[in-house]
């Protein structure tokens, strides 16, 4: 139960309280080229829980029993941990390309242009380092991800609505595309601070 | 500008006319952040404090540079379906070196960097230049080239940190400038130092919060893109 309940005070936390997005920056250059319409929009952003979700533990894994101190290797070798990040990160991108390909051609179809993309997504590399600096177990690395991944989904579905609705205002035209994009963006980021009154663990029942 | 500039080509012979140019356009008229919009990931949660934004920008100088100049060194000889991923490696190698590096010489800014430095790897104008320039020019070029984006990204990312600390502080990396100072209190009378300038002024917390540097540079781009109307996008 106490599992239980770390997992979803992390889950929320991640995907609202500290969106990856909006309070962080992480993701911004998808983020932004990617935002244009809904649809393309929630194809970036299940790709991206998917992969956030899957190299979170597989990192963890990394980081505790080959890297650290007390690994298996028995050497302090956390120097080599930004490589091997974005390896883990780059093959399994190109692993869930090759079976979502295999498995369903027509969710490949959408996605495909995607999924490399994700590759250099801040938001997944930066997740990874989040979790080290942050010293979770590997519940809440899992929770993280998947949290981190669903606030990244949320943020950017919302930008593309509102994209979509603000081609129809009169901004102004040195403002058009990507000037109103960045101050979209930093008004959703003071609507999502408003959740910061959350607590968690009045959740759970505490 | 233009004083240091003919220096380094009399030092320099290979510093012609087209470098000049590479350093010069992503400046401003090709700025990775405001025109090709590469590289605000990274760049936007550090630009609260002056200090840390300028270590920030050091060190994708550094790395966007010499990725570039290595890159370039090798490029007949990668081949193209693993391209990426020798790209990363050189990235993520210099990367590590500049890490370590900070983490010995100032540890307290490597802790408030955190996780940014690391974010350098999945930098997209690293990454950006990499593959546009890098793999298609000579190192020399390609060479100046990172330097150039490094600087431009440096250069938006030191004004919107200056706006942010001097509106949201009072000061400009850590010298209190407007505002009350800290001693103010104590010693209402005497013009104690700089500080005592505009000591009407209370700090505004708007600019200390994240979504304050996406409206500055919001508000870059809209300057920058009404003065020169060739770069409004219509989409």
């Amino acid at each position: 139960m106490i599992l239980l309940d770390s997992f979803i005070n992390i889950f929320i936390k991640a995907a609202f309280i500290e969106n990856m997005v909006l309070a962080y920056f992480l993701g911004m250059c998808s983020y932004l080229a990617v935002s244009k319409t809904v649809k393309t929009a929630f194809g970036l952003g299940l790709a991206v829980i998917f992969v956030l979700a899957v190299t979170m533990p597989i990192n963890w894994v990394i980081e505790t029993y080959l890297l650290s101190e007390n690994g298996l290797l028995g050497m302090d070798l956390t120097f080599l941990r930004l490589i091997l990040f974005i390896a883990v990160i780059a093959s399994m991108v190109q692993l869930v390309e090759m079976v979502i390909e295999k498995v369903s051609p027509a969710l490949y179809n959408s996605l495909g242009i995607f999924l490399p993309l994700i590759t250099v997504n801040c938001a997944i590399l930066g997740g990874s380092l989040f979790m080290v600096s942050r010293e979770y177990n590997l519940t809440e690395s899992i929770a993280f991800g998947l949290g981190g991944g669903f606030g990244w989904f949320l943020a950017i579905i919302a930008i593309a609505a509102i994209r979509e609705k603000i081609k129809y205002s009169n901004v102004p035209p040195a403002l058009r595309g990507l000037g109103m994009a960045f101050i979209l963006t930093g008004l959703m980021g003071m609507a999502f601070m408003s959740l910061m009154g959350i607590d968690p663990a009045a959740l759970s029942g505490n | 500008m233009a004083d240091t500039l003919t220096k380094v080509e009399e030092k320099e012979p290979l510093f012609g006319k087209k470098e000049r140019q590479l350093i010069y356009d992503p400046l401003f008229d090709n700025n990775p952040i405001t025109i090709q919009v590469l590289g605000i990931c990274s760049a936007l949660a550090v630009t609260s404090l002056v200090v840390p934004s300028f270590v920030m920008s050091i060190a994708v100088v550094f790395v966007c540079g010499f990725a570039s100049l290595f890159t370039s060194l090798v490029r007949e000889r990668i081949p193209t379906q693993v391209r990426m991923i020798v790209q990363l490696v050189i990235i993520a190698s210099l990367v590590t070196i500049v890490e370590l590096t900070l983490k010995y010489l100032n540890y307290p800014i490597y802790k408030q960097l955190s996780v940014y430095i690391g974010l350098i790897i999945t930098n997209c104008i690293v990454m950006g230049r990499l593959e546009a320039f890098a793999m298609a020019n000579k190192p020399w070029r390609s060479f100046i080239d990172g330097i150039g984006n490094g600087l431009g990204y440096g250069l938006i990312l030191i004004a919107v940190a200056a706006v942010r600390e001097i509106f949201g502080k009072g000061s400009f990396a850590g010298i209190q400038l407007i505002g009350p100072s800290p001693d103010y209190f104590i010693n209402t009378t005497a013009e104690s130092g700089i500080g005592t300038w505009f000591s009407w002024y209370s700090n505004n917390n708007l600019m200390v919060l994240p979504a304050a540097a996406m409206f500055l540079i919001g508000i870059f781009i809209w300057i920058q893109r009404s003065r020169n109307p060739k770069l409004v996008d219509i989409s």
